[in-house]
């Protein structure tokens, strides 16, 4: 378990980190959200003990990063946002000084080696030197050095930047199965990322806490619900008028459309469904319906819409 | 700290630096146990001990400018940090490869003094004492090294600080001798250096009251000393930085015989405070 309290890292006027204070329970895979510069990689280094905050305080299974660095960091597997490789080493020797220095007994060393080689799918490139590896395949070994050891947390600072779509499926599926036996962090300021696998979002901007939950609960607590409406109407005045007036509909919005068609669409209370209702009015009032749809905020909206209200503030 | 040493040790054999340190430093060794052994015929191997402390000035900051610099600048210090390794043991094992690059002309150099005996009398005790101290004295260096190497990201700036240092400690007794000895201007001096001591409390400690009180006692004393024993600044700063001059505790090895403990306790001190303060510059960078 993390529990992050009341962390702020200021670079002399600059905040990076603004008061952050969330907890990731056990076997989460938690998404931290934001946009370029919102402070997650920060964050993330707080987190991992490579720099230390300015106050507030990160506790690894109860382990205080600041006080006791050496059994937090035993806990936590990090992959950096550059993958943290050096380039005279090949795979196999770069992961052996890893295990190394993870303190991992030497007898069981190579082993550990190979599974978790075999976990990212990178046996081929095992004796290459690491310079020589494409960005997938670095990106790859990175996630290897951090599940070495198989600590109970590990955090990866935007493990698919970078990466094809083929590698960035790979990488979902990887990060999914890393899910059974760990808790898994991390971070992407691509909504599409975090919703591909996490179970919880943690939006941040600007090193402010904008919004946490599930993706469910956000997009719950987030979406307001619509109903739009297209019909054969060169004015739509009268349109606006017979559909506003149905039992439900909480305001009427005019949307651009073609020459001859009016375009609609219909804020509603969440969890009601007008459409029948919409339907019924428009044959009774003599309105051809061309489409009529339930519109729904994605997720990315929310997201946007948050972050602008945030930086509004 | 073996995992990082062992990492290490093998990187600098990985890149050429290793090899052409070795070579150059072995070669310029061996030019002066030719001139000075072969050819002028001296029974001393020390002699070329005296005088290689010079090529080492110009090979340890080359061993050294990556050692914390690279790593900055490719973020793998971002592994190390993060893994649970304490800073001392990072620091310490990146000092022990190094040390151990440069152990290798210095073993090689060790056949000298045999082959000095083969041909005639050897001094092996005065030669393989003069060898022990200067790899502790290369400790020093090495030291230094790595304290500049993890205050920057750019290697060759690392090097060139390292190598001016070096060269001043080379120096070191005859920019000592340029000190003026007259009690003036060694009361100016030591005014200068109180006030110096001075600033650095107040940065460290941010004290004002701290601060006028170490002030006031140091120049309060000195004062009172000129004034009533203008005397006892005579060649004052002379004396003090004298202490410090690592080459003339080398000539006591090499060109008096004289096992100088003293010598190597203050070459081992300065080890320990670089590796200590470069501990301190890279724990003091998290924070900033």
């Amino acid at each position: 378990m993390i529990e992050v309290r009341d962390l702020v890292k200021r670079y002399g006027d600059h905040t990076a980190v603004d008061h952050l204070d969330f907890t990731v329970e056990d076997g989460q895979i938690y998404g931290f959200l934001g946009p370029n510069g919102a402070g997650k990689s920060t964050t993330m280094n707080i987190m991992t003990g490579y720099i230390s905050p300015t106050s507030g305080s990160v506790l690894i299974n109860g382990h205080d990063v600041t006080d006791e660095p050496e059994a937090a960091k035993a806990c936590i597997g990090y992959l950096p946002e550059v993958p943290p490789l050096y380039p005279d080493m090949t795979v196999r020797e770069y992961l052996s000084f890893a295990a190394d220095l993870k303190r991992i007994p030497k007898a069981s060393r190579e082993g550990e080696v190979d599974r978790v080689i075999q976990a990212t799918h990178i046996e081929a490139m095992e004796n290459r030197l690491t310079a020589n590896l494409s960005k997938g395949y670095r990106q790859r070994v990175g996630v290897a050095q951090a599940i070495l050891g198989s600590p109970s947390i590990i955090i990866l600072d935007e493990p698919t930047i970078g990466l094809d779509p083929t590698q960035i499926l790979e990488m979902r599926d990887l990060i999914r199965s890393l899910a059974k036996e760990h808790t898994v962090i991390i971070s992407s300021h691509i909504l599409a990322e975090i919703q591909a696998v996490c179970d919880h979002v943690l939006i941040i901007n600007r090193g402010k806490f904008v919004a946490s939950g599930t993706l469910s609960e956000l997009e719950t607590q987030m979406t307001s619900a619509s109903v739009s409406v297209t019909v054969r109407s060169a004015d739509p005045s009268p349109v606006a008028a017979v559909l506003g007036a149905i039992p439900g509909v909480e305001g009427v919005e005019t949307l651009p459309s073609p020459e001859g068609e009016t375009a609609l669409s219909l804020a509603i209370e969440k969890g009601s469904d007008i459409r029948e209702d919409v339907f019924r009015a428009c044959v009774e009032h003599g309105f051809p319906l061309l489409m009529l749809s339930a519109g729904e905020t994605s997720l990315e909206q929310v997201f946007l819409e948050l972050v602008k209200e945030a930086d509004a503030k | 700290m073996t995992a990082i040493m062992k990492r290490d040790f093998r990187s600098y054999f990985n890149s050429m630096t290793g090899y052409i340190y070795v070579a150059c430093i072995v070669l310029v060794t061996g030019i002066y146990f030719m001139a000075y052994n072969l050819v002028y015929g001296h029974p001393y191997f020390a002699m070329v001990v005296n005088a290689i402390p010079l090529i080492y000035s110009v090979g340890i900051p080359i061993l050294t400018m990556k050692s914390f610099a690279e790593e900055r600048r490719t973020k793998t210090d971002q592994m190390l940090l993060t893994y649970p390794v304490p800073v001392g043991q990072i620091v310490l094992g990146k000092f022990f490869a190094v040390m151990g690059v440069v152990l290798i002309p210095i073993l090689i150099s060790c056949i000298c003094p045999l082959i000095i005996s083969l041909c005639g009398v050897g001094h092996p005790a005065t030669d393989y004492a003069s060898l022990l101290a200067f790899y502790i004295l290369c400790g020093m260096y090495v030291s230094i090294g790595l304290f500049v190497s993890s205050l920057t990201e750019n290697q060759i700036i690392s090097a060139v600080i390292s190598f001016v240092a070096l060269m001043i400690l080379y120096l070191w007794d005859s920019l000592v001798d340029y000190i003026p000895t007259k009690p003036v201007a060694n009361f100016v001096g030591v005014i200068i250096m109180a006030i110096l001591i001075t600033l650095v409390v107040y940065s460290l400690s941010k004290n004002r009251l701290l601060t006028l009180i170490v002030a006031v006692v140091l120049v309060g004393a000195a004062v009172i000393a000129y004034l009533i024993r203008p005397f006892l600044f005579f060649g004052f700063l002379q004396g003090l930085f004298g202490t410090f001059s690592c080459i003339s505790v080398l000539t006591n090895f090499t060109t008096y015989s004289v096992f100088d403990i003293g010598g190597l306790f203050l070459f081992l001190s300065v080890t320990a405070m670089f590796l200590f303060l470069t501990c301190q510059v890279i724990q003091k960078r998290r924070w900033n």
